[in-house]
């Protein structure tokens, strides 16, 4: 299983346009899956990682056109795969 | 609940009451103050931790009431805004529902309103930004919009105040004429199990307010408030079954087993489809955006946090800097003013009780309103620019690390200032949990009027050259005190899952002058009107206390010895030990004697414990109280070298570093411990709060003076 956190290191601005991530499953309690799924990170929904906080404890994605910041730990939850 | 009053609002008049629905950063309170222009009545909800507003004005022949809901993702009940709105929405009484979107970001936007198709309320969208989509090149069809979705869609602009009338206008309408139903349509297995049930209540006619579809589209969500009301008649027997039946088609369809999942996923893919039919966007060139060049700077791994760090001291600068030039005036006036009501007040007592205790105590409360001010304008500038998200990214992980939000950094930094503001500014914090933390956490941070007593020790005790080292590092001190307390507490009272950080980083926007002087003016009136009044109880108190009982005696004793004494020296040496001699048969005094044995593992005489007590009121009175212990004249303050000399003679240097821990620790004052038990919602948080600041500051405090002594 590919999370998101294992595409860490996929940025936008490293990769050009190829780093498009396609949501596959939230593996989020209900609680958090909702609040994930209010904000647009649902499957088949397609996130670009745009940048880290220092120490990489943080992380900012966009989805459509909503810019997140997500701990590493709400990331892992996320599982992704390379379009 | 307010009602209007009579003027604005004849009987004859025709009611509209609305409620303001929208995602968070949709616009949707400067919509509020563009629609009300002419305002006549903003009034606040208290009690409630985050505030609904309602706001009253007149449209036409109808009087309208729009109340302003907090900002909310989703129905879900995920943070106390959520939950405040989704309660109101649910429960009270509106006409309709006015639900502002993003009109730059429509998809997120729908997901919000699809939900709230599903409540069998009457619906207008108001399209916000319309001027900002048409920067970006994106065009919306409202007409188109409005026919498929069965709701009327209005393109306003809060900002250049364009579609104002036609919104209003179209509440009227769904207000005159019986709306249409909403038309939202699922995916063909979905709309299949919706018939299935939509049958079988038809064909046992069952009776309700809302539409069979609706009612089934209810049960499949799951909803609570459905289910309890069909729950109690006999058709449920036999629906539960069809009703299992459908929802695991519905889980099955969408291979998940959370119909709530299974539903955003219908809502997502039904807004898609309206999105292609009604907006039309010119090809972007995926240009990297304003936000995108901003963010590239502000959150820079490595810039990011000096960057902010460099705004905080700039705030603070400003909160002092500026705030103390009208402090000086305000204080002015106050004196001015205590004379000459004084000088209009015959009795004695009455005259103290007027001036010493309720306009000096009220005085400083509003001496220190210049600040209030520009620190809250200093957070209304990071919250509406978008920038409060961005700090609160980059400071996540330290904080995380204490066991603290990354949004908790805002309330921590005002407490430096105030520790009043800093307690309301913890309503940023989504998280019940995390917020309580907080608001224990932010009393470590010393707040401004503690700097007296600061300065007065460190100016006994130490040289001039190392005095300003001491002061900073009590600063910091408390400060890490703080988060290694935040850990503790996070370890044991507020053990738990770790909250998770799910946020939002909105596009930076410039703020609107409006906006911001209403956000103030509205605080800064709180802040007036709450704090003032404890304030002023407490001054009373404290006034009362060292006031009382008389002792004509004593009073005559010295009357005639102040009368026969020689020089000028002489009497002021007098007056000021029959200041002393008074106060230690005063209540007050009574009282110190009495707990002087509780604080004497600390080294504190009978002087410093009372000093530490009137604190509690306010810590400013700590150095005033010490003054006029140590039989100085009640004029006193940190710069008196007297005092300092005094102080250095008097108190052991252990017992001084054990008295600055206690003060650095201790409950804070009487007007921010009111408002610490009003923000964390109940009293028993006050007595949590006092065991456990006052369990620490002891402790700390008996380790400092024994480590002082052995040392000394």
């Amino acid at each position: 299983m590919k999370t998101l956190i294992d595409c860490q290191n996929c940025q936008l601005k490293d990769c050009q346009k190829n780093c498009k991530l396609k949501v596959i499953k939230l593996h989020a309690p209900t609680d958090l899956k909702q609040r994930l799924i209010s904000f647009g990170i649902m499957k088949g929904s397609i996130i670009e990682i745009l940048e880290h906080s220092p120490a990489k404890s943080t992380m900012e994605i966009k989805v459509g056109k909503m810019r997140i910041a997500l701990r590493a730990k709400e990331a892992a939850l996320i599982e992704v795969e390379k379009i | 609940m307010k009602k209007v009053d009579e003027k604005a609002c004849p009987i004859i008049a025709k009611h509209i009451k609305v409620a303001l629905v929208g995602q968070p950063n949709v616009g949707k309170s400067m919509l509020i103050n563009s629609v009300s222009n002419a305002h006549l009545h903003v009034g606040n909800f208290s009690g409630v931790t985050v505030d609904k507003t309602e706001v009253l004005f007149d449209y036409k022949e109808y009087h309208f009431t729009v109340v302003d809901l907090p900002g909310t993702y989703a129905f879900t009940d995920y943070t106390i805004e959520e939950r405040v709105t989704h309660n109101y929405l649910c429960d009270d009484d509106y006409d309709l529902i006015i639900n502002v979107v993003d009109s730059t970001n429509l998809e997120k936007n729908l997901q919000l309103t699809s939900e709230l198709m599903s409540m069998s309320k009457d619906i207008v969208i108001a399209l916000n930004m319309s001027d900002e989509a048409d920067k970006e090149g994106i065009e919306v069809n409202a007409s188109y919009m409005s026919e498929l979705l069965g709701i009327p869609c209005v393109k306003v602009s809060a900002v250049t105040k364009v579609g104002i009338e036609e919104l209003l206008d179209a509440v009227i309408s769904v207000q005159e004429i019986d709306a249409q139903e909403p038309k939202l349509i699922f995916s063909e297995p979905v709309e299949e199990e919706i018939a299935q049930i939509v049958w079988y209540l038809d064909k046992h006619r069952y009776e309700a307010k809302n539409s069979h579809r609706n009612i089934a589209i209810n049960l499949l969500k799951n909803n609570k408030r459905t289910y309890e009301k069909i729950h109690n008649n006999p058709v449920w027997t036999e629906l539960q079954p069809i009703l299992v039946e459908a929802l695991k088609h519905v889980e099955l369809h969408h291979d998940s087993d959370d119909i709530k999942e299974s539903f955003a996923e219908e809502y997502a893919s039904y807004n898609r489809g309206i999105i292609a039919e009604v907006v039309k966007q010119e090809v972007s060139k995926e240009e990297i955006t304003m936000t995108q060049k901003i963010d590239n700077i502000l959150i820079h791994p490595f810039f990011g946090i000096p960057i902010f760090l460099f705004f905080m001291w700039g705030l603070f600068q400003l909160t002092f800097e500026i705030g103390s030039i009208p402090m000086d005036w305000i204080d002015a006036f106050f004196g001015w003013f205590g004379d000459t009501v004084g000088a209009t007040i015959p009795n004695d007592d009455v005259r103290s009780l007027v001036v010493d205790g309720i306009i000096a105590g009220v005085g400083a409360v509003i001496l220190f309103v210049p600040n209030i001010i520009i620190l809250f304008i200093g957070i209304a500038l990071l919250e509406s620019t978008g920038y409060m998200s961005r700090v609160a990214f980059l400071l996540d992980g330290f904080f995380h690390k204490f066991g603290m939000h990354g949004q908790s950094f805002i309330p921590l930094v005002s407490g430096f200032g105030c520790s009043i503001p800093a307690y309301m500014s913890a309503r940023i914090l989504k998280n019940d949990r995390d917020r309580l933390l907080t608001l224990f956490i932010i009393g470590f941070m010393s707040c401004g009027a503690r700097l007296p007593v600061y300065v007065l020790f460190a100016g006994a005790f130490f040289s001039p050259e190392m005095a300003g080292n001491v002061l900073f590092a009590i600063y910091i001190g408390g400060a890490i005190i703080g988060l290694i307390a935040a850990k503790i507490l996070k370890l044991t009272a507020f053990k738990g899952a770790d909250e998770p950080f799910v946020m939002e980083m909105p596009k930076y926007r410039l703020p609107s002058v409006k906006l911001i002087w209403h956000t103030v003016l509205t605080k800064t009136m709180m802040y007036l009107k709450k704090a003032g009044t404890f304030i002023a109880a407490a001054s009373i108190l404290i006034w009362f206390l060292s006031n009382y009982p008389h002792n004509l005696v004593l009073e005559e004793e010295y009357a005639t010895k102040i009368e026969m004494a020689a020089s000028e020296d002489e009497k002021n040496a007098l007056s000021n030990k029959f200041a002393e001699a008074y106060l230690e048969q005063s209540y007050l005094g009574t009282i110190g004697k009495f707990s002087e044995p509780v604080f004497a593992p600390l080294g504190f005489d009978w002087k410093m414990s009372v000093a530490l007590q009137t604190g509690l009121a306010a810590k400013e009175v700590v150095v005033s109280t010490l003054g006029v212990l140590y039989s100085l004249g009640e004029d006193v303050d940190e710069e008196n070298d007297s005092l300092i000399t005094a102080i250095s003679k008097n108190i052991s240097f252990a017992s001084a570093v054990a008295f600055i821990v206690v003060i650095m620790i201790y409950l804070p004052c009487l007007a921010a411990s009111i408002v610490f038990t009003r923000e964390a919602g109940g009293i028993k948080y006050f007595f949590y709060l006092f065991a456990f600041t006052s369990i620490i500051a002891y402790a700390l405090s008996f380790i400092a003076y024994n480590i002082a002594l052995v040392l000394t």
